[in-house]
């Protein structure tokens, strides 16, 4: 095969990949801001057959009916948080793909702060300790290690190598 | 104190692992139904082709019932459908059957194929009821009380360890309550 017919096999299977909706042509609402609020609550709603793409997304037939329905209550008037909670009626909230902030999720919403919290207050911690520590041992020389020979050597290290590590200090 | 701070992550680590692999073992397709202990939406079906009846959610007033959710395109609902005409030769109580999303007349002549163990078949082609129900997937059955309350829902084909330890013992449990307030009432 030659290169311009490999490059041409790619790019056709490169074209033919998903193209991230499953929106057919007979669902689309005449009235393009409706089809727009429904495309965006869509993405809001999970697929309960995939369970990981949303039923904009999803080719299954139930997120079809789905996305319907969305359309329908929406041209009946319906308000977006209305045709959300129409669905949660339905599938709970299981059905949201972003879930909300209630009592029984608060901890999930909260988890990030919270660990965060508990690592600055132990890396706080183990900062003052770390100072402390460097604070009782400021009298011993032996403890300013400049870096450019091995720990071990600085014990026994003659003077003018202890000079050199308290001058840098001040 | 030092020796928290290093066991704490460990800790941790342990804690979270534990319900990793427990939501390992969790299957996903299992979601809780919102719709237990609340009333069965109404439903109004047309008959499937053939048959004389459909289906509307006044049929089982009064009536401890299965609801089960099948289609002829379904794969796991042959394997259940034995079970299903086995509790409906038994008698033991009313089955509707909501014919889910079949192209018309398929239903109808997977029934008359396999046997038909409903009471009232409804035909729910546009997928609308099943929505209401909050069905995910078929087939699924749910237990409806005499007071028309949805009171559980079985994902997953009704097996005869299923009929055996779960949806009999509600059943009869439902139709002894059934009973008791029917006895009330004779006394009062």
């Amino acid at each position: 095969m030659s290169r311009a017919r490999l490059l041409a096999l790619i790019l056709v299977f490169l074209s033919a990949a998903p193209a991230g909706q499953a929106v057919e042509p007979d669902e689309i609402l005449a009235n393009g801001a409706l089809e727009a609020r429904a495309r965006t609550i869509s993405r809001e709603l999970r697929c309960v057959v995939c369970q990981s793409q949303s039923i904009d997304d999803s080719n299954a037939p139930l997120a079809k009916d789905m996305r319907i329905i969305v359309r329908e209550r929406l041209v009946a008037g319906d308000s977006d948080d209305q045709v959300l909670k129409f669905m949660v009626d339905r599938y709970g909230d299981y059905v949201l793909l972003k879930p909300p902030v209630q009592r029984n999720t608060i901890f999930l919403w909260m988890a990030p702060v919270i660990i965060f919290l508990i690592a600055s207050g132990a890396a706080g911690a183990y900062l003052v300790g770390v100072k402390r520590a460097d604070d009782l041992a400021g009298d011993d020389p032996s403890d300013d290690w400049d870096g450019d020979e091995p720990r071990d050597r600085a014990d026994s290290a003659p003077r003018d190598n202890v000079a050199k590590a308290s001058k840098q200090e001040s | 104190m030092k020796r928290f701070f290093l066991l704490a992550p460990l800790a941790l680590f342990i804690v979270l692992g534990g319900y990793f692999v427990a939501g390992l073992k969790r299957d996903p397709m299992r979601i809780p139904s919102v719709l237990i202990d609340r009333p069965l939406p109404a439903i109004e079906l047309d008959a499937i082709e053939g048959f004389e009846k459909g289906f509307s959610s006044r049929d089982i007033e009064g009536e401890v019932a299965l609801v089960n959710i099948f289609g002829s395109w379904c794969a796991s609902c042959v394997i259940e459908h034995p079970m299903l005409m086995e509790i409906a030769a038994s008698g033991e109580v009313v089955i509707v059957g909501i014919d889910w999303k079949d192209p018309k007349g398929a239903g109808a002549l997977w029934l008359r194929k396999n046997g038909n163990p409903y009471h009232f078949v409804g035909d729910d082609a546009a997928g609308r009821t099943a929505i209401d129900l909050g069905v995910t997937g078929a087939p699924e059955t749910f237990v409806v009380d005499a007071n028309g309350r949805i009171r559980y829902k079985h994902v997953g084909p009704v097996t005869p360890e299923v009929w055996r330890y779960q949806l009999r013992p509600l059943v009869r449990q439902l139709k002894e309550l059934e009973y008791d307030v029917e006895d009330d009432d004779v006394e009062g």
